[in-house]
């Protein structure tokens, strides 16, 4: 297959960025788009010039790591799946392709396809998580959880963390990253002590990092490559409203 | 050099307790005053830099990553295992330990597994109280699925993303560590020096990976959690970026390296496509459970799976090894479909895949119960090969998983060079020449969260330090080295792209030092890889800058370093004339072509000692003794 490639440039933070057009020859239907991307860059490497920079690592879709907005759909135009997931036969020989990085103020670009994710980590670090220690914890079977709460919060837990509902969202914002793991520690018994301070630490820390609000637009559901339910932002508003009252 | 593995003396199910009341402790309070450095923030490297930070030392955790979570821990499937006997089928802590030193094929230390045996349980009890989402039964109890090796059900998953769920847990505790100031965690730099201050472990220097600069970090101790080498084949199951520069560098350092040779095959991933081909995807062994793997009987079969009938297949796992069927040991596994291949039956477009077959428990337990236990395998099944599982069986390949082999580690999990601790992955330790399936997510967390809090407190509390800066001149000098390598690569400006050569090596690899060993391939490997290192110095190309998010230049200086530890592995495989778990020497089998393993001559962990660039490294011996499971002929059948 063949393909003409819009690919967005830029040098680093401060840089203004622009797209730039290649062409990719005799690409394998089964390649992924990853691997179509690595055709590209040694082709480019070969001519001297320098590669476009993007994140991949575990290529199939768990990590979190790759992320690109592929003719204007997060994670590109398949359901439920993430960018490295993606194979080539899924588009139609001799398209253009338009691949560009997460666009969202709280995202800042570092180079080419690359952005700055780390305000998810500040995130985590203000309450997702139980806080136990290694050690001094009762046996496993000490706490049982019946099977569909157990079920519901593994459905939450699987967020991947690759942003891709924040680039989805028209307003930027992080909701159904940290509903995720809000629904999952609120659902599960070990995560009730700490239920109330959690979802407002978290909250506050995602509004500190400047992502926008949510305005039921779904947008970040339909990009998931988890399928994570916006029901988990419901949960999380009703979590935030309980934690007021509590507080 | 003396190797001493300080195993400590007594009876094995009282060794660690006593060891632990033997080691010296770090007072609360001044604990703070001593800061430790940790590579890696995988399963193994979070846990432990979580752990350090509760018991109120200094950490500094690094990473390539940008997160924690990120680590290629995060892709593992299947699940992990701890003898909880929650199934009541008769498991055991010594059930445990006997599984794993009989499926590493004895070659691994006694007392190390029987430790990592007994702290297994209070891993599941620690990841519950995290939070993870174990599967559960209807009552609500934990659940638990069988893994290759074993004969009972000992495994804890959760889906097919025990590995995410496990490293989520960890990194939620590190988390909470980062955001109290007690761990300083450093997203995307890559160690690329070990520094050492008069023969002790005091610090590290990595490249800023954003900015490509060179920083130096000094610590009482260090901590390598950098996690496995498959990559050295180009085409592997790990994660893009996995790689041995951290441990490469320690070796060169002074560290020794374990087993080197010692590879796993892992019976079970999607067979490679085409050589656009970056990567190869694993089919978790669970599936082992309720998959069924046969090749036609004919050879060179062409038929479709479904249109060949029932008595036209050889279900060959079920009629070589009745009692373990589809779930002996990986290394058994491989080596056979590979034969079958070799000898025309294999399938697909390549013919070199066997079949795994689910329409029997598609049939028993409907579709349904399967894509509850597989779906989300299933689905990435399909969108790999655009063919439909449930319809039509699972084309599967053996593929390079996971390195048995690491830095030599003694029974603190410190190397040979005092302060310097290697922990997962990335040391050589617990599993001999095969690992079993869920226990690699076991060792990696045993380290971090049980065995290494414990041990470096005695290190801390029996050194003396002095103070060192990260100005001295040991800092300086590999500053220096390093910043003359990269000099040198970016100024080569040759010919080929280092995923050329990256490929290529991996092909020597594959064919020499793959899954069929012989002294002629190894001979040959030995010529191959040393040209093919000369060829990369001369005439390789890296683009772009060096003051610059660059990643071909990180590539570089890992290809360089597979260069030279693929050298040492071919170098490893044909010093151990025996067959033993993964590493199979064609000359050494049994008749019904088994490994064949030669105890008088090699029971013994090979530690490879740097000699200097371009010369012969030594060999040092750690002899290993079997006092409670005596070596015998593994047998599964
Ligand atoms: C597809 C797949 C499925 C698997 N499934 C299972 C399973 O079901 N059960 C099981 O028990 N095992 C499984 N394994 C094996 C298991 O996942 C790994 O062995 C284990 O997770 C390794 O953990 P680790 O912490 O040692 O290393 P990793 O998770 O690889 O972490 C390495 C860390 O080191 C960092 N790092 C490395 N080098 C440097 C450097 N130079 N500078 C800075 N940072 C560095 C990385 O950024 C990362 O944080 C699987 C493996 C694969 C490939
Ligand atoms: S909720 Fe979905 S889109 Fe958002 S970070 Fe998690 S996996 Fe990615
Ligand atoms: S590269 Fe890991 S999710 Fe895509």
């Amino acid at each position: 297959m063949n393909f003409t490639l819009k690919i967005w440039r830029q040098k680093n933070r401060t840089d203004e960025g622009r797209f730039v057009e290649y062409t990719v020859k005799d690409i394998s239907p089964d390649a992924s788009l990853l691997e179509m991307l690595d055709v590209l860059n040694n082709d480019i490497v070969r001519k001297g010039e320098d590669p476009v920079a993007f994140d991949h690592d575990c290529r199939e879709g768990i990590c979190g790591s790759c992320g690109l907005v592929i003719d204007g759909r997060s994670h590109g135009p398949n359901r439920g799946i993430a960018t490295c997931e993606l194979r080539m036969r899924s588009f139609r020989d001799g398209n253009t392709i338009v691949v560009e990085p997460w666009r969202a103020k709280a995202f800042p670009i570092i180079k080419d396809l690359v952005v700055d994710r780390s305000a998810f980590e500040r995130i985590m670090q203000a309450g997702g998580y139980v806080s136990t220690k290694t050690g001094g914890v009762p046996d496993a079977n000490a706490i049982p959880i019946p099977k569909p709460v157990a079920e519901e919060a593994m459905d939450a837990a699987a967020c991947i963390g690759c942003g891709a509902c924040v680039a989805a969202c028209p307003n930027g914002s992080a909701m159904l990253f940290v509903s995720a793991k809000v629904s999952q520690l609120a659902l599960l018994p070990q995560g009730q002590v700490e239920r109330t301070e959690r979802v407002q630490r978290m909250v506050a820390r995602m509004d500190a990092e400047g992502f926008g609000n949510c305005s039921n637009n779904y947008a970040c559901e339909a990009e998931c490559p988890k399928k994570i339910s916006v029901e988990h932002i419901a949960r999380l508003n009703r979590e935030f409203i309980r934690a007021k009252v509590a507080g | 050099m003396k190797l001493e593995s300080k195993i400590p003396a007594g009876p094995i199910e009282k060794k660690w307790d006593d060891h632990r009341f033997n080691l010296k402790l770090v007072n609360p309070a001044n604990k703070r005053k001593y800061t430790i450095i940790v590579v890696g923030t995988g399963l193994a490297g979070a846990s432990a830099a979580a752990s350090f930070g509760e018991l109120g030392y200094n950490v500094l955790a690094f990473s390539y990553h940008e997160s924690p979570r990120r680590a290629h821990s995060i892709a593992a499937q299947g699940g992990i295992n701890a003898p909880k006997n929650y199934a009541n089928d008769g498991d055991s802590i010594y059930r445990l330990f006997y599984d794993t030193v009989k499926g590493g094929d004895y070659r691994a230390r006694e007392a190390n597994v029987y430790r990592l045996a007994q702290v297994s349980n209070s891993i599941i009890d620690q990841c519950v109280a995290q939070g993870v989402p174990f599967a559960r039964d209807y009552a609500g109890y934990l659940d638990n699925r069988s893994f290759g090796g074993a004969q009972v059900s000992r495994t804890f998953y959760a889906r097919s993303q025990t590995g995410q769920q496990l490293l989520l847990g960890a990194y939620s505790a590190l988390s909470r560590q980062i955001g109290e100031g007690q761990v300083k965690f450093f997203s995307r730099r890559e160690m690329v020096d070990l520094v050492l201050v008069d023969g002790m472990a005091r610090g590290i220097v990595v490249r800023n990976l954003v900015t490509g600069e060179l920083e130096s970090y000094a610590a009482d101790a260090v901590v390598l959690a950098t996690g496995g080498y498959g990559n050295v084949f180009y085409l592997s199951t790990n994660a893009k970026a996995c790689n041995a520069t951290a441990v490469w560098r320690a070796y060169k350092k002074g560290a020794l390296f374990g087993n080197p040779c010692f590879t796993q095959i892992h019976p079970t991933c999607i067979p490679v496509g085409g050589d656009y081909q970056s990567k190869l995807t694993l089919m978790s062994e669970s599936l082992r459970n309720d998959g069924r793997i046969w090749v036609p009987k004919k050879q060179g079969d062409t038929r479709k799976a479904t249109d060949i009938p029932e008595e036209e297949r050889d279900y060959y796992l079920e009629r070589l090894y009745p009692s373990f069927g589809n779930l002996v040991p990986r290394d058994v596994a491989s080596r056979r479909a590979k034969e079958m291949c070799d000898k025309g039956h294999g399938v697909g477009p390549s013919k070199m895949a066997v079949y795994l077959d689910f329409a029997d428990a598609i049939r028993r337990n409907g579709k349904a119960w399967i894509e509850e236990k597989y779906g989300n395998l299933f689905d990435m099944y399909h969108e790999i090969t655009a063919e439909d599982p449930y319809k039509t069986p699972m084309r599967i390949y053996p593929a390079v998983h996971y390195t048995m082999g690491g830095l030599w580690v003694d029974y603190n999990l410190m190397s040979n060079i005092p302060g310097l601790y290697v922990i997962g992955e990335a040391n050589f330790s617990d599993h001999g020449a095969n690992r079993l399936g869920a226990s690699a997510l076991m060792q990696g967390l045993a380290d971090g969260y049980f065995i290494i809090p414990y041990t470096i407190g005695d290190y801390l509390a029996s050194t003396k330090f002095k103070p060192v800066k990260t100005d001295d001149p040991p800092f300086r000098e590999s500053t220096k080295t390093i910043n003359d390598m990269v000099n040198k690569l970016m100024s080569i400006q040759g010919t080929r792209t280092v995923d050329d050569f990256h490929k290529d090596l991996g092909k020597i690899m594959w064919e020499y030092v793959g899954m069929g060993r012989s002294e002629k391939g190894l001979k040959k490997a030995l010529k191959f890889i040393p040209e093919l290192r000369k060829e990369f110095w001369s005439d390789v190309k890296v683009t772009g800058k060096e003051n610059d998010l660059n990643a071909e230049l990180e590539k570089a200086g890992r290809v360089a370093d597979y260069l030279e530890l693929g050298e040492l592995m071919a170098l490893d495989a044909l010093n151990r004339s025996e067959s033993c778990g993964g590493h199979f020497r064609e000359e050494h089998q049994t008749e019904e072509g088994e490994a064949k393993r030669n105890d008088k001559k090699f029971s013994y962990v090979a530690a490879w000692e740097f000699k200097g660039e371009n010369k012969k490294p030594a060999l040092q011996k750690e002899a290993l003794e079997f006092e409670y499971v005596k070596p015998s002929q593994r047998s599964y059948k």
